[in-house]
């Protein structure tokens, strides 16, 4: 598209033709940075999904393009796209409910064990469901703390779902919307007052509208979550509630019908890509040039009856849907029959139950080389993307690749996993057995991440800084070495510590790959929940407690690191 | 600008050690020599290692194992990598699942040595010899022994015995189209009160408040009082679908081993699985193949397997260890259905089911 524009260009005059030179040059180079995601994207995502698809609606030689009407005519599965798209409504706005004012106390209170508590609120988010799932029955259902207290149980109904989505994004929106609002100079709002609004007409017409992209993005954000919600539904709906990935794990894994699912995920792609589109506007939108100023400056400690009331408040909430249920599961991981102890984790280390091959605290080794692998790769591809996202004269077809990397988000895992399967089958790509296919699932997964983390700060980068090093006589290499690097470095490392908890908790796609030799922590637990026994529960909850314990650590370290948060995760 | 080529550089660096690194290390390969030959199962396929290294060095294979998801999406992989299939031998395949096996053409000829030591209930397809029937155990309703002596009730024993008033809200089971005890239990019931009285069965357990969940897991860990989660959860279902051997695990997983089981069996409410295994089309070892399909209707792993995957051989003669005979007496006489008659009304009984009892 630019190149066919500097042709034209070449003919005129010397200037211009330097102008189309550098412009050209320029398209080339997005053109190499962009090779490597798009490879990745198209071979491991967009390749497996399309054969899986096609094999659901190319059946016999014939296109049956009428299964679309007929699965879309079917009430069952109207009935599922509707409870899906009121559930993931609901969901989010009880999420930015709850979690707003999380969001405003972290932006601007100054408290003890603040950093703390940021990466405990982010645990639950790259904690896998199946973990978590059994944990949060236990605060909502039959002698949960809900039933002790009031009697009330929730379990199997829609508020468990509900409350356990809160759970799981309250993270996405204290991160994205109290990360801006960490930034935004309070002085703006006081100048407003000094003029003579009231406090109330001072945030509307100040604060409001600079916050407003940033809610509107994590609604989104948890809106897409929820939209494709699976072990959550899956386990404390019971069968009577099914979103559109339950449903398509349904049609694919158990009844096997494969047109129906193949329609369904056709379904989930519009909707998903819908939203997507969306967010892309609402994060340019977002980037309009807000002046901000360093989160050190704009917190302090909370001040008058109302301010400590409102932290307290937000602790509470914290302790009660966050905090509790990850305590549940370290209780159960200690309490043996003979009462608190270190039983199950002991029996970690045997390998005598001949479900792995290997003693379950192998699991851990596993888990944390895939990670790092997975870390690699994502950060390398996202890292790519994102410094060709970053350029201003990126066309739509770039911005649109944004919204593309975000879409292994929003695709069933059994889709991509069934997708492998048949996909990447033959040589050179024969990649069904080789432990690479786990590193390589849990990167698509993290590469939206780390784009979204270094996008912002990359877009922050003056150029003019590039330019003036470059006039002094710098190298290319050292320019890059001691202008970007330096200011990038540690949203680099923000990144890839982002990459590395969310591989760790990946399950989906994980579980249809990962080998019996070498399971990862998630699927560990799946597969000791699976049996019964004292002995295999108690060691799932030990090694869920393990599998949080190294997330939380993972999260502080990020937050030791992190210092812009116009990030959004 | 160039800076970014570096940032190129760099990244297009690391992802090629990335690869190079998956290139050196990657032990197992299925384009590999003869001497391997894989296995493909689902989650609960278990060994000893012992068994498995002793076939290794007598036969002189090296045995790879491929652990490819749930039982149904086990054999649906299978299935949809049948032309250039992951394995030499599938294991794992059940009689509800068998004829989509088989229509799907999962299988080639090849009867087992050892094939004749079978019991001859549960031989099958045996003009054809496409499938090996390898262990069988019964989904029945398990019970919380603490909990009926504790409400001084005698445990249920039959399916009639279910939808009687004195077991109202004590039974959970689990969603008949996702799960495979769930799917079992309503072969069970199909099989005992026959097409036209399974649905009335139903109708009437549904008012006698059965509970139904979406998996086993959640059914058995945290909905039957009597399993190590369903205490910790303060279960209050005593009555669940399970497995008739899942009361010796709760003995053999438990550390201190009591003395007898927590759980019993409602032997009158069973319904008997069978697994099979088979040589796969397309395999690239057919002969290791042939010889792992020999091994495992042996006496060896048929002994083994028990402890391992809680199942029960197949062969003749086989000895059952003493924790199964002492903890979980096998039923007297389950109900069975032919894998025909299974295949032909299966995908409709589930639909109904899910109408009558789900909606």
């Amino acid at each position: 598209m630019d190149i066919a524009r500097t042709e034209v260009t070449k003919a005129r005059g010397a200037p211009e033709a330097a102008a189309g030179a550098a412009r050209r040059k320029g398209a080339a180079l997005r053109g190499a940075l962009l090779a490597l995601p798009v490879v990745f994207f198209a071979l491991f995502f967009a390749y497996p999904v399309a054969a899986i698809v096609a094999r659901g609606l190319h059946v016999d030689g014939v296109w049956r393009l009428e299964q679309v009407g007929e699965v879309l005519g079917d009430s069952g599965i109207r009935h599922v796209l509707w409870f899906t798209f009121w559930q993931a409504l609901a969901s989010t706005a009880l999420t930015l409910l709850i979690a707003l004012p999380g969001a405003y106390v972290f932006a601007r209170f100054d408290f003890r064990g603040k950093q703390i508590l940021r990466a405990v609120v982010t645990v639950p988010f790259v904690l896998p469901t199946v973990v978590v799932g059994t944990a949060f029955l236990a605060l909502v259902g039959r002698g949960g703390l809900l039933d002790e207290l009031w009697g009330v149980r929730l379990d199997t109904t829609v508020w468990a779902i509900l409350l356990a989505h809160v759970f799981f994004n309250y993270a996405v929106v204290v991160r994205t919307v109290g990360g801006l609002w960490a930034q935004l100079d309070p002085r703006q709002e006081e100048a407003a007052r000094v003029l003579g609004a009231s406090r109330f007409a001072a945030w509307r017409q100040v604060t409001l509208p600079a916050l407003a992209p940033a809610v509107g993005a994590a609604a989104l954000m948890v809106f897409l979550f929820t939209f494709t919600s699976f072990g959550v539904v899956q386990i404390l709906g019971g069968p009577t509630f099914a979103t559109l990935e339950v449903e398509i794990y349904r049609q694919t894994s158990e009844i096997f019908d494969l047109g129906t699912a193949a329609v369904l995920t056709i379904v989930q792609f519009v909707a998903v890509g819908a939203i997507l589109a969306v967010h892309a506007g609402t994060v340019r939108r977002r980037e309009s040039a807000l002046r901000l100023v360093a989160p050190e400056t704009t917190a302090r400690r909370p001040r008058g009856r109302g301010q400590w009331a409102l932290l307290g408040g937000v602790l509470v909430s914290i302790a009660v849907l966050l905090v509790l249920p990850l305590a549940v599961l370290v209780q159960r991981s200690f309490g043996t029959p003979g009462g608190a102890g270190l039983g199950y984790y002991k029996a970690l280390t045997r390998d005598d139950s001949g479900i792995f091959l290997v003693a379950p605290i192998a699991a851990i080794g596993n888990s944390l080389q895939y990670a790092v692998v997975a870390t690699g790769i994502a950060v390398a591809v996202g890292s790519l993307a994102a410094v060709a996202l970053t350029r201003r004269d990126a066309g739509w077809l770039v911005r649109g690749f944004d919204a593309l990397l975000m879409l292994p988000l929003g695709v069933s895992a059994v889709t991509v996993g069934f997708g492998f399967l048949i996909a990447l089958d033959e040589p050179p790509l024969d990649l069904r057995s080789s432990w690479i296919l786990v590193p390589l699932a849990q990167a698509l997964v993290g590469v939206p991440f780390v784009v979204r983390t270094m996008l912002p700060v990359l877009r922050a980068v003056d150029g003019r800084l590039r330019e003036a090093a470059a006039v002094l006589g710098a190298s290319p290499w050292r320019v890059w070495r001691e202008v970007d690097l330096p200011i990038v470095r540690r949203a680099l490392l923000v990144a890839a510590g982002f990459a590395f908890a969310v591989s760790l908790g990946e399950f989906g796609a994980t579980v249809f790959i990962a080998r019996p030799d070498n399971p990862t922590l998630p699927v560990a637990v799946a597969r000791l929940l699976g049996r019964p026994g004292d002995l295999n529960y108690g060691q799932a909850m030990a090694l869920s407690t393990i599998l949080m314990v190294v997330c939380a650590v993972a999260l502080l370290v990020l937050e030791r690191l992190r210092t812009d948060r116009t990030g959004e995760f | 600008m160039s800076i970014t080529r570096q940032v190129t550089a760099v990244a297009v660096g690391l992802g090629l050690v990335t690869l190079a690194a998956c290139g050196s290390s990657d032990d197992g390969t299925s384009s590999g020599s003869s001497k391997t030959v894989t296995l493909v199962s689902h989650d609960s396929w278990a060994v000893s290692k012992g068994v498995l290294a002793a076939f290794e060095k007598q036969s002189g294979y090296t045995v790879k194992v491929l652990k490819d998801g749930d039982a149904g999406q086990a054999v649906n992989k299978a299935i949809l990598t049948k032309d250039n299939p992951q394995g030499d031998v599938f294991f794992g395949v059940d009689n509800t699942l068998l004829s989509r096996a088989l229509d799907n053409g999962l299988f080639q000829s090849y009867e087992a040595k050892g094939a004749d030591a079978i019991l001859p209930a549960y031989r099958t397809d045996e003009d054809k010899h496409r499938v090996t029937p390898i262990d069988t155990g019964d989904i029945c309703v398990n019970y919380d022994k603490a909990w009926f002596s504790e409400h001084k009730l005698t445990p249920p024993e039959s399916f009639d015995d279910l939808i009687k008033p004195a077991y109202k809200d004590l039974l959970v089971t689990e969603n008949a189209s996702t799960s495979s005890p769930g799917l079992g239990f309503l072969l069970g019931s199909a099989a005992k009160y026959g097409d036209d009285g399974w649905a009335g069965y139903w109708t009437k357990l549904k008012a006698n408040g059965v509970k139904v969940v979406d998996g086993w897991e959640q059914a058995y860990n945290e909905e039957f009082s009597g399993s190590a989660g369903g205490k910790k959860a303060k279960a209050d279902r005593p009555l669940v679908v399970s497995y008739a051997s899942s009361p010796p695990a709760e003995v053999i997983f438990a550390d201190p081993k009591p003395a007898t089981a927590p759980t019993g069996v409602a032997t009158g409410t069973c319904f008997r699985q069978v697994e099979y295994a088979g040589l796969l089309s397309n395999a690239g070892n057919s002969e290791g193949g042939k010889a792992l399909l020999d091994f495992l209707v042996g006496k060896t792993f048929q002994e083994d397997m028990p402890l391992n995957m809680f199942v029960y051989p197949v062969r003749e003669g086989a000895k059952v260890p003493a924790e199964f005979t002492e903890f979980g007496p096998q039923a007297k006489d389950p109900e069975t259905m032919d894998p025909a008659k299974i295949a032909e009304h299966r995908d409709q009984w589930v639909k109904s089911w899910t109408s009558l009892v789900l909606k």
